[in-house]
């Protein structure tokens, strides 16, 4: 039993963003995962509810005609790990969300709650963020799209606006095409566990060199990031172990991992620097290449 | 013969079709729920508490304040009664409390028609405090300026013994010696099934409480003396239950149910706590601090161990001092030819409050004396198995401390057969000088145990046993089936004894006060051992009534006959039938001039105490710059006498195992220091091990005949949970160099010692 105030299961997008801009207090719920647990812990904030559940037209995958993948809000991690789609075009995004919690809560879960809700450990943060993922979203005013580099802004916060309904996410060609990439999940235990660290690295190779390297950490800053210095670091160098020690120690300046009972900033620091390297390599032998 | 073989347990088909019925699944026409009103600071005293607006929320019956509770203090922990004034538990509790000891301590309680309701109005209580200086650990609790959390102050008991000879002299003429100090986390039971417990009133008089517990007669006491009523006019129901590992060895919501009755008309009212509430207001395992001397010669005889233990029991004493008072004495019986010290402090602090915890202190005091036990080895530069080896207890060696002959001891051959399993000699020289980043190491430990706990409490045990109409038989038992399968293993003992098939025994698996025999319930692994007595006299009884009785029908002499595959026959001839039991019982229940109903009823307290062996052995492999461990082997190998289930016995090994790893690597139940706030009081923050955290566990029996025990069985229920601890530890040191003197070894510790010692 849970103290919820208010319900309204929203029957199409157009009714779910008119109940939501009619209540200032509504809050979306998707697969309750969140929501559920912050309502069994007696929260205000969640007690007026905006149900998506029955948006079924939320929960497809599918390709446009320019080759975009796109991934429903609705769209459960289960379903998002087993789809055809994602397998061929976007693996890593699979990857990174079949380490989401255990088969129950992937079955619940949707990758639109785990980026609305700003987690700074969200377990798909770091491949949309490899992958420069765009948000279709709507609201009473319509439709606009936004990216996910800067979508996130503090710690549990994003660029929603009151009344926002995030609809799917869209990835395009140029940002999954020639790219290898991976995702570690460093978390205490191997499941049913949010990340300490998350790590995930996008990779294009020319010639044994990289050619661009997209690097993204969850947990290492008040937000998911993209590490500007160490990308420009990798660029162009050959892709040996001393590039990757490089980048491993230039990455320092990209992140921000702050103390907690959880892991002090040190362990932080040393996993950021492990993981680098460690999922640079896995990437590179997605696209078949070995590090030097 | 059925005792030996594997029977599908009683309870198996009830339980995975959901047809058991759990405390939770009872319901009562009027029913109402409570919810606490907990404490949000670790120490102080409440200022101002207004119920105002709660009292004035939809469904809510009633708020109840320390105001307005019993100005009785109780003690909580489920021992048996002692005799003794001076053996009798800490009565430190009240219903409710002015003087908040914990985060999460207990100032109202409110009661409402539903438990949402409840719980909602529990959050309206407004409590203001007058906060004290919180202490979290010993250096904090023992310091001078510390505040008293107590009354008679920080220090609830300290006691030391020294046994098998002259401690400084035996580590004076040591040819080596070390010391070291190791530290054991708080750990919670994380049982499948929360506390719960309900109570209603029948007449004016008497109390039924229905509630998830291990112990319902020490239960029906507790409750007693907490509202000082008379014992006999509160009734304790325990149907199935879903895990207790020793926190239902405590008496935590029946006396706030009860009490709650009283003050409303005896209607029904049920408290169930959630899982957050549970893992921090419930019990606990003591963390301790073990600072540990080891002695040894050249030659591998170990001369002397010394351990001295910290306790730190939390907010509240519960078991209090019992916990490393039994895990000294337990452990004397794995050496019994060296010296041993064993001393002790427990103290109060302001955490959650530890009590009884699978294995009862004897992982703490294990995992200071195995790690300092390898370090001994190691310095003399012998081998870990060869030295335990040479150092264990034999048959017929003395225990230093009680006296007592070890009259079964399977541990040598514990120690070569888990040898052989993990291949430790061929291993050990493909690990010897390894480098690079992952490296593998093996590790032993060695336990010993109890069955039971006598010479310091009662053993007592009650089995009836009643003939049915049909030939089967009905068994009650005061003993309590918790999920280790008892009901099955003395249906098993019945059913042998008498001479009947398996299926002919059904256990009544639930104990009522009211009904069933006194037995002190499930504990220190006691139940195999301390009831088998009771179920074999019980048995023989049956049998005697039942031959007697076809004397009766048949004029056959009763010396003459016995019982086989549930019929009466002749005794020197049992192919020869005389009559089915059913026959027999039909007779004996419906003839109009003779016979009656045949039972047997049976008392019996045990006075012996069988100690119980093993070891655990493990392969693992630590990623040292990821500061991972990956178990790949594991053994356990035990002495636990006869086996009775060879399928549950593995199962409960297997379980022990499993909560051995997640204390090893994962799990502590952390405070802040600074004001003692829970942590991660949660099944997301404390980190129980998952299905793929846990390696394949192996499992291995030396079955040994313990004369004093009537099916040659020693203890199993807890033993599994001792020796993998340190057996890690002892693994991590030998694959790195890097002795991690505390649990759980996770990677944020690992990187800290990794980190020290240079390795990263």
């Amino acid at each position: 039993m849970f103290p919820i105030e208010k319900y309204h299961m929203a029957e199409s997008v157009q009714d779910a963003v008119r109940a939501l801009a009619e209540d200032e207090n509504a809050r979306v719920i998707a697969g309750g995962t969140d929501v559920l647990i912050r309502l069994h812990e007696g929260h205000k904030d969640y007690r007026n509810l905006v149900d998506i559940n029955s948006l079924d037209a939320l929960r497809r995958i599918w390709q446009e005609d320019d080759g975009s993948v796109c991934i429903g809000a609705l769209a459960s991690f289960t379903e998002i790990m087993d789809h055809p789609l994602v397998q061929k075009f976007v693996p890593v995004i699979g990857e990174a969300v079949a380490t989401v919690g255990g088969p129950q809560v992937r079955n619940r879960g949707t990758m639109g709650g785990n980026i609305c809700n700003g987690a700074v450990s969200a377990d798909s943060a770091c491949a949309a963020l490899v992958h420069e993922v765009d948000l279709v979203i709507e609201n009473v005013d319509g439709e606009r799209t936004e990216s996910v580099i800067g979508f996130h802004a503090g710690p549990g916060r994003v660029n929603l606006k009151h009344g926002d309904l995030l609809k799917y996410f869209r990835i395009r060609p140029e940002n999954y095409l020639n790219m290898g990439a991976a995702y570690y999940k460093y978390a205490m235990r191997e499941a049913m566990d949010i990340a300490t660290i998350g790590c995930a690295a996008g990779l294009h190779v020319t010639d044994g060199a990289i050619s661009e390297l997209r690097l993204a950490y969850t947990v290492s800053a008040p937000t998911p990031i993209r590490c500007a210095e160490a990308e420009l670091a990798a660029k162009g160098q050959p892709l040996n172990k001393t590039t990757l020690g490089n980048i491993a120690q230039t990455v320092e300046q990209d992140v921000k991992p702050r103390t907690s009972w959880r892991a002090t900033k040190e362990f932080r620091m040393h996993v950021i620097r492990t993981l680098a390297a460690k999922v640079i390599t896995n990437a590179a032998w997605k696209i078949g290449e070995k590090i030097a | 013969m059925t005792v030996g073989t594997s029977p599908i347990r009683k309870d198996a088909v009830a339980k995975v079709t959901g047809k058991a019925r759990y405390t939770d699944d009872f319901t009562m026409p009027g029913m109402l729920h409570a919810a606490y009103v907990r404490s949000t600071i670790a120490h102080g005293t409440v200022s101002r508490i207004d119920t105002s607006a709660a009292r004035s929320m939809d469904g809510v019956e009633a708020v109840f304040t320390f105001e307005d509770v019993p100005d009785t203090l109780f003690a909580t922990a489920g021992h048996p009664h002692s005799l003794d004034p001076d053996h009798v538990d800490v009565a430190d509790r009240l219903l409710l409390t002015k003087h908040v000891r914990y985060h999460g301590d207990e100032v109202a309680i409110v009661v409402a028609s539903s438990k949402l309701a409840a719980k909602e109005a529990a959050r309206a209580v407004v409590v203001e405090y007058d906060e004290l200086p919180v202490c979290v650990d010993a250096a904090s609790a023992l310091a001078d300026e510390a505040p008293s959390i107590h009354a008679d102050g920080n220090v609830i008991k300290s006691h030391e013994f020294i046994a098998g000879g002259d401690l400084n002299t035996a580590v004076d003429g040591a040819d080596a010696v070390i010391s070291g100090q190791y530290h054991t986390p708080v750990v919670q039971h994380c049982h499948m099934e929360n506390h719960i417990a309900y109570a209603y009133m029948d007449d004016f008089e008497h109390i039924v409480v229905v509630t998830s517990t291990q112990i319902p007669h020490i239960c029906r006491r507790v409750v007693g003396q907490a509202l000082d009523m008379p014992w006999g006019n509160v009734r304790v129901i325990k149907p199935y239950i879903g895990g207790g590992f020793g926190n239902k060895q405590d008496v935590v919501l029946e006396p706030m149910v009860a009490f709650l009755t009283t003050r409303l008309d005896g209607r029904p009212i049920k408290l169930e706590l959630d899982r957050e509430e549970c893992m921090t207001s419930t019990r606990t395992r003591h963390s301790a601090i073990l600072d540990c001397r080891a002695a040894a010669d050249e030659d591998g005889t170990l001369k002397a161990v010394d351990v001295a233990m910290t306790s730190n029991t939390g907010a509240y004493a519960s078991h209090g001092h019992s916990i490393p008072s039994a895990g000294g004495a337990k452990s004397c019986n794995l050496y019994p030819r060296s010296v041993i010290r064993f001393s002790a402090l427990t103290h109060y602090s302001n955490i959650p409050a530890a009590g009884a915890m699978r294995a009862y202190g004897s992982p703490q005091v294990i995992f200071g004396l195995e790690c300092a036990l390898e370090d001994i080895a190691r310095k003399i530069g012998m081998d870990s198995v060869d030295f335990r080896i040479k150092n264990v207890a034999r048959k017929m060696d003395i225990n230093p401390l009680s006296n007592k002959p070890i009259r079964s001891a399977g541990i040598v051959e514990c120690l070569e057969k888990g040898r052989e399993l993990i291949q430790w000699d061929e291993k050990k020289r493909r690990f010897a000088n390894q480098e690079g980043p992952v490296r593998r190491g093996l590790g032993v430990a060695c336990f010993s145990y109890g069955s039971g706990t006598y010479p310091v409490c009662v053993e007592i045990a009650g089995c009836r046993l009643i003939l049915n109409q049909d030939g089967s038989v009905h068994m009650q038992v005061g003993a309590t089936e918790i999920g280790q399968g008892s009901d099955t293993a003395f249906a098993q003992m019945a059913a042998d004894t008498l001479g009947i098939s398996y299926d002919k025994v059904h256990v009544v698996t639930t104990q009522d006060t009211d009904v069933s025999p006194f037995d002190t319930g499930a504990y220190a692994s006691r139940q195999t051992y301390v009831v088998a007595p009771a179920v074999k006299k019980a048995a023989l009884e049956l049998k005697t009534s039942v031959l007697e009785y076809v004397r009766e029908m048949t004029g056959k002499e009763t010396a003459s006959l016995d019982i086989v595959d549930n019929n009466v026959v002749a005794a020197n001839q049992p192919d020869c039938v005389i009559a089915s039991l059913a026959d027999v019982a039909i007779d004996a229940y419906y003839h109009k001039q003779r016979g009656g109903q045949l039972t047997a009823d049976v008392s019996h307290k045990t006075r012996t105490n069988a100690p119980s062996f093993g070891c655990t052995f493990v392969d693992l492999e630590v990623d040292v710059p990821m500061c991972k461990i990956h178990i790949h082997q594991i053994f356990n190998v035990h002495d636990a006498g006869q086996i009775i289930h060879p399928l549950l016995a593995e199962g409960q090994v297997h379980g022990g195992m499993g909560m051995a790893v997640g204390m090893a690597l994962f799990e502590e139940l952390l405070v802040n220091p600074d004001n003692g706030r829970v942590l991660n009081n949660n099944l997301l923050d404390y980190k129980i091990p998952t299905f793929v955290d846990i390696p394949d566990l192996g499992c291995s029996f030396v079955e040994t005949m313990e004369p004093t025990a009537a099916y040659g069985n020693k203890s199993l229920g807890e033993p599994p949970i001792i020796s993998p601890g340190p057996a890690i530890r002892n693994a991590i040191l030998d694959a790195t160099g890097v002795a991690v003197n505390r649990m759980p070894m996770s990677p944020k510790v690992l990187f800290t010692h990794f980190h020290d010692a240079g390795l990263l």
